[in-house]
């Protein structure tokens, strides 16, 4: 079925998956809970490679290989850029996504909960004003 | 190579500390040597920006747009130099504060790998990497808030933790729209691709990403609620250093992409930042109003004093950008001081709660001298430093006819001193409950080293602010019309191995057009056909 704007069928079905890790995402973050918060971020960083992904267009070509002595490839290739971004984004949110998660563990074993609305600590109810 | 410097040393100190991981000693002299060498290689870099112009180099030796390019243009250079200066004068605060329990848990390599993440943001001309310096900056700013391990650093880190994630996620969604749309994200090649296609739809969705990841990096209203909820909880040394950086790389990844990417006269990013800017302001400083612990307050006066800067932003015209860069420069000064004179206060009284701390006027006169210096520049009292960037601000909203922009500025400005004398009256003033003796514990010499330093430079920039202002001027130049910056490029591109051609469109006199990409990444639908070059 040709789409419009040479778009393919497949990055429909990508955009949709997108908006619904992105909202499903945002629903789990507003919970006010930490560790569904954690998963929603997860979600949404998902959501972030995917639109990377699907932005540097979807293409049946072939995988970007150069010839042995060519500067550029002889036929027309995929783009690996987009690819490369992704891999960066997956390795650096892995590394935040471990980091806040034993941030949450350790925070549970300190404060005793992990309800958002029962974390003052830092700001406890009666600071500022006429305490 | 002179670029590389500012990211190296940071980074092999980092390293260094980390050898030297049983010995805070070595750590703590390798952190004040690392910012040191910083502040030379910093000094070095404006020098001969100043001297010659924007430089650049490619990483790697791969041309342009395909390797990572490091520019620095008067901008940069001045931004990586106040990063050397509030290192140093964070190295030396730190010897008397930072704790030791801080100092074990790797308070210093930290520290250093935060001042590499920063820096490798200021001078980076590409916007993929500017994301990953992002990231480096932000880790490390993570495991500084939390080395304290107390129950409030926690509570605080897990808000900043979460809300900064968020601003990456945007920050990268963003930067993959405008590689989908654009083929490129080598900031001076973006500046010539994007030239007559800043109304698309997809380079509008990339601009919104960025502005939200940008301004929520730079504590904007409404993405700010995570500087407050957390500046006040690390050690004294660490919430300077972070007041000092970490928002401004945000003003300044936004004052970059918004000339140099975007165009900020489409009436809907420059109104987004203008009223944006103009709420972050009254925001910031009401909030302030509320609080009574000495660091929250300053918190929430960064929020109100990233208003006036990203509003020189908005307005753009050059005079706003001068006052932006201007403000940008003193405020870091000004601020990071206010956050270590706090450290003072409280050592001195006990507390920083307001409330239960007095009389230091009394007792030590010369901090409450130390302390007005830059509290009347924070407010804009002549003739300090923060008198001529709120000037400048204020005379490019009048100049533009935003007369209603300029009355907000001017009383923020005036709420601002309201905010600074209850700090005086309170601190320095009234009684402490404790009566006179609760004043006066004692305080390090090396605490009031940096202290007076700064105060120095404020007062310096003050009285004698004419070169400073014309290095302004000559900044806000280069930032509005990013030929030379672009030429920059175009030069260490040649240099480097390929020797691809990337012509600046002032300097061939052809139309704006991509360098040559060997691997036709994208069709690009809608853009214009590729022009002949003549020179091919």
């Amino acid at each position: 079925m040709p789409l419009p704007g040479g778009t393919t069928e497949m990055e429909i079905v990508l955009a949709i998956l997108v908006g619904l890790l992105a909202a499903s995402g945002a629903y789990m973050m507003m919970a006010g809970r930490l560790i569904a918060y954690l998963f929603g971020l997860i979600m949404i960083s998902n959501a972030a490679n995917i639109a990377i992904f699907a932005a540097g267009r979807l293409t049946y070509a072939e995988p970007p290989l150069v010839p042995d002595g060519e500067y550029t490839p002889m036929t027309e290739v995929a783009n690996a850029l987009p690819q490369a971004l992704i891999l960066t984004a997956i390795v650096i949110g892995f590394g935040l996504l471990s980091f806040a998660l034993a941030l949450v563990f350790r925070t549970y074993f300190e404060l005793g909960t992990t309800r958002m609305d029962d974390m003052r600590e830092a700001e406890p109810r009666n600071m500022g004003g006429n305490s | 190579m002179l670029l590389v410097w500012p990211i190296a040393l940071p980074l092999s100190t980092a390293v260094l500390c980390l050898i030297a991981w049983h010995s805070p000693r070595v750590q703590r002299a390798l952190n004040a040597a690392g910012s040191l060498g910083l502040l030379v290689a910093s000094i070095a870099i404006i020098t001969r920006v100043l001297d010659e112009g924007p430089v650049a180099a490619q990483m790697g030796s791969w041309p342009a747009p395909f390797g990572i390019t490091l520019v620095a243009d008067i901008l940069s250079a001045a931004m990586v130099l106040i990063t050397g200066i509030i290192a140093v004068a964070c190295a030396v605060y730190g010897w008397a504060e930072v704790g030791a329990g801080e100092e074990r848990n790797g308070h210093h390599a930290l520290t250093q790998a935060l001042l590499g993440g920063v820096c490798g943001a200021f001078v980076t001309g590409d916007i993929f990497n500017m994301y990953v310096w992002f990231e480096v900056l932000l880790i490390a700013s993570f495991g500084l808030m939390v080395v304290g391990g107390g129950k409030a650093q926690l509570d605080a880190a897990v808000k900043y933790v979460g809300l900064n994630l968020i601003a990456t996620l945007a920050f990268l969604t963003g930067v993959g729209l405008l590689y989908g749309a654009a083929g490129t994200l080598n900031m001076a090649d973006l500046h010539l691709t994007l030239a007559g296609r800043q109304g698309e739809t997809a380079i509008f969705s990339a601009a919104a990403m960025l502005m939200f990841a940008f301004g929520a990096k730079a504590a904007m209203f409404p993405a700010f609620f995570w500087l407050p909820a957390s500046y006040h909880t690390p050690s004294v040394t660490t919430s300077a250093l972070f007041s000092a950086l970490l928002t401004k790389v945000g003003v300044y990844a936004m004052i970059r992409a918004f000339t140099i990417v975007f165009d900020t006269s489409e009436p809907a990013i420059q109104n987004t930042l203008l009223y944006g800017s103009a709420i972050t302001m009254v925001v910031g400083v009401l909030g302030a109003a509320a609080q009574m612990h000495v660091r929250r307050i300053l918190s929430f006066h960064i929020i109100s004093q990233i208003g006036y800067m990203i509003l020189g932003l908005a307005i753009y015209t050059p005079l706003g950008l001068v006052g932006a860069i201007f403000y940008l420069f003193h405020h870091i000064i000004v601020k990071a001081n206010l956050f270590l004179i706090a450290g003072v206060i409280g050592r001195s009284t006990g507390s920083e709660e307001l409330t239960d701390i007095g009389g230091l006027w009394k007792r030590k006169p010369w901090l409450g001298v130390l302390f007005l210096i830059p509290a009347l520049s924070l407010a804009g009292v002549p003739p300090l430093s923060g008198f001529w960037a709120k000037l400048l601000i204020i005379l490019a909203a009048l100049e533009e006819e935003r007369y209603f922009i300029a009355f907000v500025a001017v009383l923020v400005g005036f709420l601002t001193l309201y905010s600074m004398s209850k700090i005086w009256m309170e601190a320095f003033w009234k009684a402490h409950p404790g009566g006179d003796d609760a004043a006066a514990r004692p305080a390090s010499y090396w605490l009031y080293l940096p202290i007076i330093t700064l105060a120095l430079m404020t007062v310096f920039i003050g009285l004698n602010a004419q070169p400073f202002v014309e290095a302004a001027f000559a900044s806000a130049e280069q930032v509005l019309q990013p030929d030379a910056y672009i030429a920059a490029v175009a030069r260490a591109s040649e240099a480097a191995e390929l020797g691809l051609t990337f012509e600046s469109p002032a300097a061939s006199g052809v139309p704006a057009e991509a360098a040559p990409t060997p691997v036709e990444p994208i069709e690009n639908p809608t853009g214009p056909p590729e022009p002949e070059d003549p020179l091919r």
